[in-house]
């Protein structure tokens, strides 16, 4: 198969750049892992929003005007695509329903968007342990809530699954948030700035009071967290207002904020930097999103964590520069159409500062202590990372040898940022120059069976 | 194993279908998320780990963590990235051909 566009991915960024390439004439392929589109943000949305859209809310029932802009003759979404390989001249291998396929085209736009930030804690690799993401999804998605949940970290996630548990008639049996007054200070400097997004804060707001009203105790500043069980999640430990609690919970949900998913750039050499504001690495490009590997362009929380707002806004933006390189469009047309997207790609960035300054990531997690899983695949330790620091190890890479972290089937997405970060303090140096795990295709798995079902590019032409 | 599950379902009742698990007959909703069907049944644990033998069940519900790996027709797959549908038999990793037997 053979288009103008490839975009993995389905969420808001895909989306939006689908729709927006389309409308311009170019011919565009869809790769998506979900059987049906929406992304993470919006998952399943057009049949979930008639469902229980008063429990999930606005943010997400607006997500059909996305998935309805991928209803054109030009667009041609192909769900349940695991995408497993990705080229810079110019294509992508992906499996669907046992069988290997190969799309062709002049450029790829990667909107894989976010991974939850890992969030190594005592007992975190319990079964009844997700993450508030996976808490959601199973709202979303699947109708189940969780009975005796407890929801821990730090940022607006944890208050928005709150909020739609209790209006699910389930309301978590407490919020344990490790955002501290320090951070509180430190944000305050950002709030002039984020009164551009106020309707960002005053949604914050809205749900801090629903929760309030809705008696969900809240714990702040919780520091020594630890999930207690012996097959499954029984209690959570932990330490607030200097007392000891113990909350005996059945599930616990852990967020403290999204990381980008930067797996498939990474193996095409895109080069990353570490971003200090928001703790993780991001891929480098240019304002459309074109990265330095001039046909790949990354838009969405794949490139920067901003949120569906942001994402869907740098979607457009890409495809207008994609269109204009491709000779659809003049220079001048791009920028028109593209005048009033910045605009508002600013004001839905208003309210970021801020939120990065106020929930920042747990410092626990950030550096666990010597007995914790880092790795949940290889089951490595946090003192397995710091005893190959000790005989030499400096990076990821080498970690990889000395301990085996990072080796197992989901090939670092819930450790890389931890091995990182064990490995910089560790040997006193900064994350940018500790870098991050080498990765290589296949980012997904695939079996023999299907690589020798691969389809010749003629072949499905 | 554990049946007594920790969520409850906000879902009308749905059309359920048979499916095999480990050996026993599983009655699920079809085209539900495989991963969220079986925590809806109470089963928490979907394998054991090969470095320690310690019992993992879903993390990320989206396709990236590998814990919620079952063995699907001798391959190994991830159950957050499959639905459900009739007459899927589902075993552990450890035992593939586990509880085929009983069919």
């Amino acid at each position: 198969m053979h288009c103008d566009l490839i975009i993995i991915g389905a969420g808001p960024a895909g989306m939006a750049a689908a729709a927006t390439a389309a409308q311009i004439g170019l011919t565009v392929v869809v790769l998506d892992e979900q059987p049906r589109p929406g992304g993470q943000i919006y998952r399943d949305v057009d049949r979930v929003a008639p469902l229980r859209g008063d429990i999930l809310g606005r943010d997400f029932t607006e997500g059909t005007a996305l998935t309805a802009g991928l209803d054109h003759p030009n667009i041609h979404h192909i769900a349940g695509a695991v995408v497993w390989s990705v080229e810079e001249a110019v294509s992508v291998h992906y499996t669907r329903a046992g069988q290997s396929h190969r799309v062709t085209g002049k450029r790829i736009l990667l909107a894989t968007g976010a991974l939850e930030r890992p969030m190594p804690l005592p007992g975190w690799t319990l079964p009844g342990v997700m993450t508030v993401g996976a808490g959601q999804i199973m709202l979303k998605q699947s109708g189940l809530v969780s009975a005796r949940a407890v929801l821990v970290g730090a940022g607006p996630l944890l208050y928005l699954l709150a909020v739609q548990m209790l209006r699910a008639g389930a309301p978590p049996l407490a919020l344990v948030e490790t955002q501290t007054k320090g951070d509180a200070l430190r944000a305050i400097r950002h709030v002039l700035g984020a009164l551009h997004g106020w309707r960002d804060l005053r949604n914050g707001l809205a749900m801090l009071y629903e929760l309030w009203r809705g008696g969900v105790p809240r714990y702040l500043a919780a520091t020594d967290i630890a999930i207690e069980g012996a097959a499954h999640a029984e209690a959570l430990r932990f330490v607030s207002g200097g007392k000891a609690h113990r909350i005996a919970a059945g599930s616990v949900f852990l967020h403290h904020g999204v990381v980008p998913n930067t797996q498939a750039a990474r193996t095409i050499g895109i080069a990353h930097r570490w971003d200090a504001g928001q703790a993780c690495f991001a891929p480098e490009l240019d304002v459309w999103g074109q990265t330095a590997v001039k046909t790949v362009f990354i838009a969405g929380d794949g490139a920067r964590i901003g949120g569906a707002k942001v994402a869907r806004v740098a979607g457009a933006l890409a495809a207008l520069q994609i269109a204009q390189q491709l000779g659809r469009i003049t220079a001048p047309q791009r920028d028109q159409k593209a005048r009033s997207l910045v605009r508002r790609l600013q004001a839905e960035r208003a309210i970021r500062p801020f939120l990065d300054a106020a929930y920042p990531p747990m410092a626990q997690a950030l550096s666990p202590q010597d007995n914790t899983i880092v790795c949940r695949c290889e089951e490595v330790t946090a003192g397995d990372i710091r005893r190959s620091a000790q005989l030499g190890c400096l990076g990821p890479n080498q970690a990889k040898a000395f301990c085996r972290a990072g080796m197992g089937p989901c090939q670092g997405r819930y450790c890389g940022l931890t091995v990182s970060a064990v490995l910089a303090q560790e040997n006193m140096r900064s994350m940018g120059e500790t870098g991050y795990f080498r990765i290589r295709s296949p980012i997904k798995p695939v079996t023999l069976a299907e690589l020798a079902s691969a389809e010749d590019t003629q072949g499905h032409e | 194993m554990k049946t007594v599950s920790e969520f409850h379902s906000l879902n009308a009742s749905t059309a359920l279908v048979s499916v095999w698990y480990r050996g026993r007959r599983l009655d699920l909703p079809e085209g539900a998320n495989l991963a969220a069907a079986l925590l809806a049944v109470g089963i928490t644990s979907f394998r054991e780990t090969p470095v320690s033998g310690a019992p993992r069940g879903p993390y990320c519900m989206m396709g990236a963590c590998f814990d919620c790996l079952v063995t699907i027709e001798g391959v190994t797959r991830q159950a957050c990235m499959l639905e459900v549908s009739a007459g899927l038999r589902i075993s552990s990793l450890a035992d593939p051909q586990g509880g085929q037997d009983a069919l």
